[in-house]
């Protein structure tokens, strides 16, 4: 369809930084000592009998960053933060955590230094709030106030409520509390706020950046570009196992070279290579039978359609212009939607 | 439509960390997490294992059906089973007897108290018999004194006198008939047949008690000077039997169940690969199930043998502290089989056959309810190997023999094993996720 498009994208990307030449090309640069790495991972690969679900990634998360893996389910995020969280071993490939490798020496003293988040984990019910932060608290050598940790988490009102009466929102708040009582230096999240309300959403966010002041590492994992956007300071794009783009949204964004999307549908067939040549077009999709164009000029664009539209007497359905996301940079690249749920 | 880079400008603005870190990364970096306000452990929690064990205490005391099972149960048991075994007067057999000459019998056998007999005529008593309604028959072959019964029955000595003979062919009084008089023609008692179904216990009892009454009927004070004394001794009752077999039941219940549904129930909701993500030390966690099990085994104890006191009047006649160092042995092996138990499966129904392919055998085999000495001699080994035969076997000793715990080290040793070898099979086995 517009397999153009895809590749001019995935060239510009591929100009501003991926995965593989954005190391050699810092290493050597005064800036490398300063950089500091806390997790590094080369060639992973995890295959599950005949599915592999992480197919040879690489990627560097830098101290003090926001890194967000973002790609629709089955991806392999949640394989690959698991992986880098020293609970599932690779089937092949090297990794690195806070310099430190998996099973090399103590684990369990680098796992004093991490803070997890695991996608629908289930606190034990019959336990208050304060009682599973105290738990978790217990089990590291240093850490965060017990208190001060659920009054970060804004669940002071409910410490003394069972888990099992919290609403989704503040279970997820507890889960990040538990993972923030060691005050890790890389901090886990697995998509936080999957199925939450915006509201709630918007609260754990402020948790997050909480921490992120405090100058620590978070990876983060969504399928909300939203969230990645809002949270992180680069983002990696997942699909099908490996990373196909990486840098910060605004970079991402910014290499679809356009600032607007134009969605629109006719009753009638389109020819569609008209449309491509619009002034202000930059690119051409089909999208659950609608039309999406990449615009770099909406000015000009906008007019331009609505004459080929009429010189091809075709009745205008819907139409709807939106500013440029995430969402669309993963349509690009991927040619699907990244939310299919 | 037009204010596209404004939109963009605001968004970017919103978002001003967006552009940070493409090329160098924070200076204080150095500051990766440390002196956050990190304070040591001590000041609010204690140690690991101690807050695990408390967990699973809240856990444990927040489920109140648990303490039905746990609690409850076992001295409900206790108590239809004391009630269904407990010492009373046997009940009486029901015989029939036909035939000329009956009177003489039945006085015979009303006098000896065992059994009851009832007057039937020959197809009443056949069918009597067919349908269990009474559990013998016995037919009275002509005799020739079959009008005397009342004066029989008046003067008991007169049959004794009359018919010591009548003792000797006792042995063979077989089913359907053989015959019990004596050779003399003289002989005062009549010829009997007893009819009857070896197969059935009950029958077989009856036989002999009839036999056993018609040959006290003839004999002299003299000849035969035996007395019943019936045993209802304390320690030597059923229910002294079974109450220190309970106790070691409801050790295995309480400890398998108790964890097996704990640690899978954690795991189907990943709550113990959450726990793998911590540098929580993995035997603890598994620790604090056995230390928990501990603090409710003495209430559970206690609870079961302060019953068996106060309703059945059960003693304990070995030291108190033996029957706890027992218990806390037991409660070990058993918490430790649980674990092992539960350290694969993934679902509560897993784990539940699992537990029931354990725990079955060991109910019906490991003497609990009847002595293991019943089953085949060659079988033995394997029953005495069993960690509850063991614990049964030691248990009984103390409370009921009042032995002290050494003196069965050896049961004891076989019930430490199985706990130990299933902790550290458990610990490596384990799936944590």
């Amino acid at each position: 369809m517009s397999l153009w498009v895809r590749e001019e994208v995935q060239e510009m990307l591929r100009g501003l930084e991926l995965p593989g030449n954005h190391m050699t090309t810092e290493l050597g640069t005064a800036h490398a000592r300063e950089t500091r790495v806390a997790a590094r991972c080369l060639g992973l690969v995890k295959r599950y009998g005949d599915v592999t679900a992480v197919n040879g990634l690489d990627l560097e998360v830098r101290a003090g960053e926001c890194l967000g893996l973002l790609g629709p389910n089955g991806a392999g995020k949640t394989t690959t933060v698991e992986i880098l969280e020293g609970l599932t071993p690779p089937t092949s490939g090297t990794v690195e955590v806070l310099g430190r490798a998996w099973g090399s020496g103590d684990d369990n003293d680098l796992r004093q230094h991490l803070g997890v988040q695991l996608q629908e984990t289930q606190l034990a019910e019959k336990l208050t709030v304060a009682e599973t932060v105290r738990l978790f608290r217990s089990f590291y050598r240093r850490g965060r106030d017990v208190d001060a940790v659920v009054r970060l988490v804004e669940l002071d009102e409910k410490r003394n409520s069972r888990v099992g009466k919290l609403s989704g929102g503040q279970r997820q708040r507890l889960a990040v509390a538990c993972a923030l009582v060691s005050d890790p230096d890389l901090l886990f999240l697995d998509e936080p706020t999957t199925g939450l309300d915006p509201q709630a959403r918007l609260k754990l966010w402020e948790v997050v950046e909480t921490f992120r002041r405090g100058g620590g590492t978070v990876i983060l994992t969504t399928h909300y570009m939203e969230e990645a956007e809002r949270l992180c300071d680069r983002v990696a794009i997942m699909d099908h196992g490996s990373i196909i783009a990486l840098g910060t949204p605004a970079k991402l964004i910014a290499a679809l070279g356009a600032d607007q999307i134009v969605e629109f549908s006719v009753a009638e067939q389109l020819q569609e290579e008209t449309l491509t040549t619009l002034s202000g077009v930059r690119g051409v999709h089909l999208r659950d039978g609608a039309y999406a164009l990449t615009v770099t000029d909406i000015a000009l664009a906008l007019p331009a359609l609505l004459d080929e539209l009429e010189r091809q007497h075709a009745k205008l359905v819907t139409l709807t212009t939106h500013q440029a996301t995430l969402e669309d940079v993963f349509v690009s690249l991927t040619g699907r939607m990244l939310r299919n749920d | 439509m037009t204010d596209g880079p404004d939109m963009k400008a605001k968004r970017v603005a919103a978002n001003p960390s967006s552009e940070i870190n493409t090329g160098t990364v924070k200076s204080d970096a150095e500051a990766v997490g440390r002196g956050r306000g990190s304070e040591p452990a001590k000041r609010q929690t204690m140690h690991p294992l101690v807050e695990l064990t408390l967990t699973r205490v809240r856990e444990f005391v927040r489920e109140p059906e648990v303490i039905f099972w746990v609690f409850i149960f076992p001295v409900l048991l206790a108590c239809a089973l004391g009630l269904a075994f407990r010492n009373t007067a046997p009940e009486k057999i029901r015989i029939a007897v036909e035939g000329n000459g009956k009177n003489q019998v039945v006085a015979a056998l009303e006098r000896s108290g065992d059994v009851v007999p009832v007057v039937l005529s020959e197809e009443e008593a056949a069918r009597a018999l067919r349908t269990g309604n009474v559990a013998l028959v016995v037919r009275v072959i002509g005799s020739q004194i079959s009008d005397q019964g009342s004066q029989i029955s008046d003067q008991g000595s007169q049959i004794s006198d009359q018919g010591s003979q009548i003792s000797e062919p006792r042995s063979q009084i077989l089913n359907q008939g053989s015959q019990v008089s004596g050779q003399g023609s003289q002989t005062a008692f009549p010829q009997l047949i007893y009819r009857y179904d070896p197969t059935r216990p009950e029958s077989r009892t009856a036989k002999l008690a009839v036999d056993n009454a018609l040959w006290r009927a003839k004999a002299t004070d003299n000849d035969l000077n035996a007395r019943d004394e019936t045993v209802a001794e304390v320690g030597a009752r059923y229910i002294d039997f079974l109450i220190p077999g309970l106790i070691g039941l409801n050790l295995m219940g309480s400890g398998m169940w108790g964890l097996g549904f704990a640690i899978v129930s954690a795991r189907g909701k990943k709550l113990l690969k959450r726990f793998a993500a911590t540098p929580m030390r993995r035997s603890h966690y598994l620790l604090s199930f056995m230390l928990s099990r501990l603090l409710f085994l003495a209430l559970e104890v206690a609870a079961l043998v302060a019953f068996a006191w106060l309703v059945f009047g059960v003693v304990v006649r070995g030291s108190l502290i033996d029957v706890a160092l027992c218990a806390v042995v037991g409660a070990l092996a058993f918490s430790g089989l649980g674990l092992l138990v539960a350290a694969r499966p993934r679902t509560v129904e897993g784990v539940s056959g699992l537990m029931n392919f354990v725990m079955l055998p060991m109910w019906l085999l490991s003497g609990t309810f009847f002595s293991a000495a019943r089953f085949p001699q060659w079988f033995q080994p394997i029953i005495r190997a069993l960690p509850l035969t063991a614990l049964n076997d030691v248990m009984r000793a103390v409370m009921n023999d009042g032995v002290p715990l050494v003196s069965h080290w050896t049961q004891l040793a076989i019930v430490l094993a199985w706990g130990l070898v299933s902790f550290v099979v458990a610990l490596r086995i384990f799936r944590w996720q």
